[in-house]
């Protein structure tokens, strides 16, 4: 069966969807992210759809499903590389993937994810302080 | 046998030529001598379709003749002519016909029939010089919206990784549907994480250009960039106070250069004055 790459990028896990999606596949890729996130204990999901041209009400969800569960796994998941067309679309079907980061490209979204990683951790760290 | 009439009608074309040209500047319809080229050219043809076509109007003949009206008479549409001065011009031929034709026939019965039947082609074709002198006007309409829309949305990069979009004039929906394609597509050629969205050119902001603007705000963040609207102006506030818009998810400004402050805010970015060293 068909299958998405997920990539291990130190505490990143990074997934390029490079064909058109369609349900089964987009299933198989929710729970193979869900799998490697526990799996590599990863802190950032970043999934790059600038060659997916066509997301219908369904991906969408799948994507807003990823969020939520990577979220309340303690990961970060941001979109990159959305194809106009593809955000029309989207705003248009009235889904505006609430709890989905998006970035532009691959590297900004990199340094989002590091960003969010370092505040993330000096948060913590201030909490551990006060807790103190 | 009223169409052996109107075919001989060509053996007097010269005459019904000059009375045609006496009808059409008693009318005023016609701009002089440039139009005498084309006048006869149509007279000629017509005429010489009368004779051959046997008073079928669908012949092949008639086809020529109704080629050359619809140049004729969009090049009289250029020229100014209002459309019932180009009916009139057909008018006047078909007066100018049947005089000539009451002069060559005594016989009422045929006289009326041949009119008749010249009337029901000659109105046909000011019919056809109506039809091609509208469908001019909206080509130059279409072409017209297309140019508007296509000026009055340029993106600006006013900044490495900022973007403005002023919007001038009312925001429809096929106008925002422009206005977020260019939109989006210059934040990915140029790779911008801000857009600013300048609405001080927006007369009137109601919930519908509201849903609008939100939606575009909406698919800029879908994209990964942030978007801030700025020109809301003192009305404008008002009215979407009182039609209970929420954009309180959306960051506003009053002012482009106070959006541009935020945008540099955002991007770490400070502006400073140049100390001045003697």
């Amino acid at each position: 069966m068909e299958r998405i790459p997920i990539l291990k990028m130190g505490d990143f896990l990074l997934v390029t969807i490079q064909v058109d999606l369609y349900d089964q596949l987009a299933e198989n890729l929710e729970s193979d992210l869900i799998n490697a996130i526990k799996k590599n204990n990863s802190k950032g999901v970043l999934i790059d759809i600038s060659a997916v041209s066509i997301i219908d009400s369904f991906m969408g969800r799948i994507l807003g499903n990823i969020a939520v569960m990577s979220k309340i796994m303690d990961a970060q998941t941001v979109v990159v590389g959305m194809q106009p067309a593809v955000a029309i679309t989207l705003v248009e079907l009235g889904l505006s993937l609430n709890g989905v980061i998006s970035a532009l490209n691959v590297e900004k979204g990199m340094d989002l994810l590091r960003s969010k990683m370092y505040n993330g951790d000096k948060e913590e760290q201030a909490y551990d302080d006060s807790s103190r | 046998m009223q169409n052996s009439l109107l075919a001989s009608l060509k053996e007097h074309q010269n005459k019904l030529l000059a009375e045609w040209s006496k009808l059409l500047q008693a009318s005023g319809s016609t701009d002089g001598s440039t139009e005498e080229e084309e006048s006869k050219e149509f007279a000629s043809l017509l005429l010489d379709a009368l004779k051959h076509s046997n008073g079928n109007a669908d012949s092949d003949e008639f086809e020529n003749v109704y080629d050359l009206l619809v140049g004729i008479s969009s090049s009289r549409g250029r020229r100014g002519f209002s459309p019932r001065e180009n009916a009139q011009y057909l008018i006047a031929f078909k007066e100018a016909a049947s005089k000539i034709l009451s002069e060559m026939e005594s016989d009422p019965s045929k006289l009326y029939s041949a009119n008749l039947e010249l009337s029901k082609l000659l109105d046909n074709m000011a019919i056809l010089t109506f039809e091609s002198y509208m469908k001019g006007r909206e080509e130059v309409i279409s072409r017209q919206i297309d140019e508007i829309s296509e000026i009055s949305t340029p993106v600006i990069r006013v900044w490495d990784g900022i973007v403005a979009l002023p919007i001038i004039g009312t925001l429809d929906s096929s106008r925002t549907q422009v206005v977020m394609e260019n939109l989006l597509q210059q934040i990915v050629d140029t790779g911008s994480s801000i857009a600013i969205l300048d609405i001080s050119g927006v007369p009137a902001v109601d919930s519908l250009v509201a849903q609008h603007l939100i939606k575009t705000v909406s698919a800029t963040r879908l994209m990964g960039a942030e978007c801030i609207i700025s020109g809301i102006r003192p009305e404008i506030a008002q009215t979407v106070v009182h039609l209970g818009i929420d954009l309180t998810g959306i960051i506003t400004k009053a002012s482009l250069a106070s959006a541009l402050q935020t945008a540099f805010d955002m991007l770490q970015l400070t502006v400073v004055k140049r100390k001045i060293t003697n």
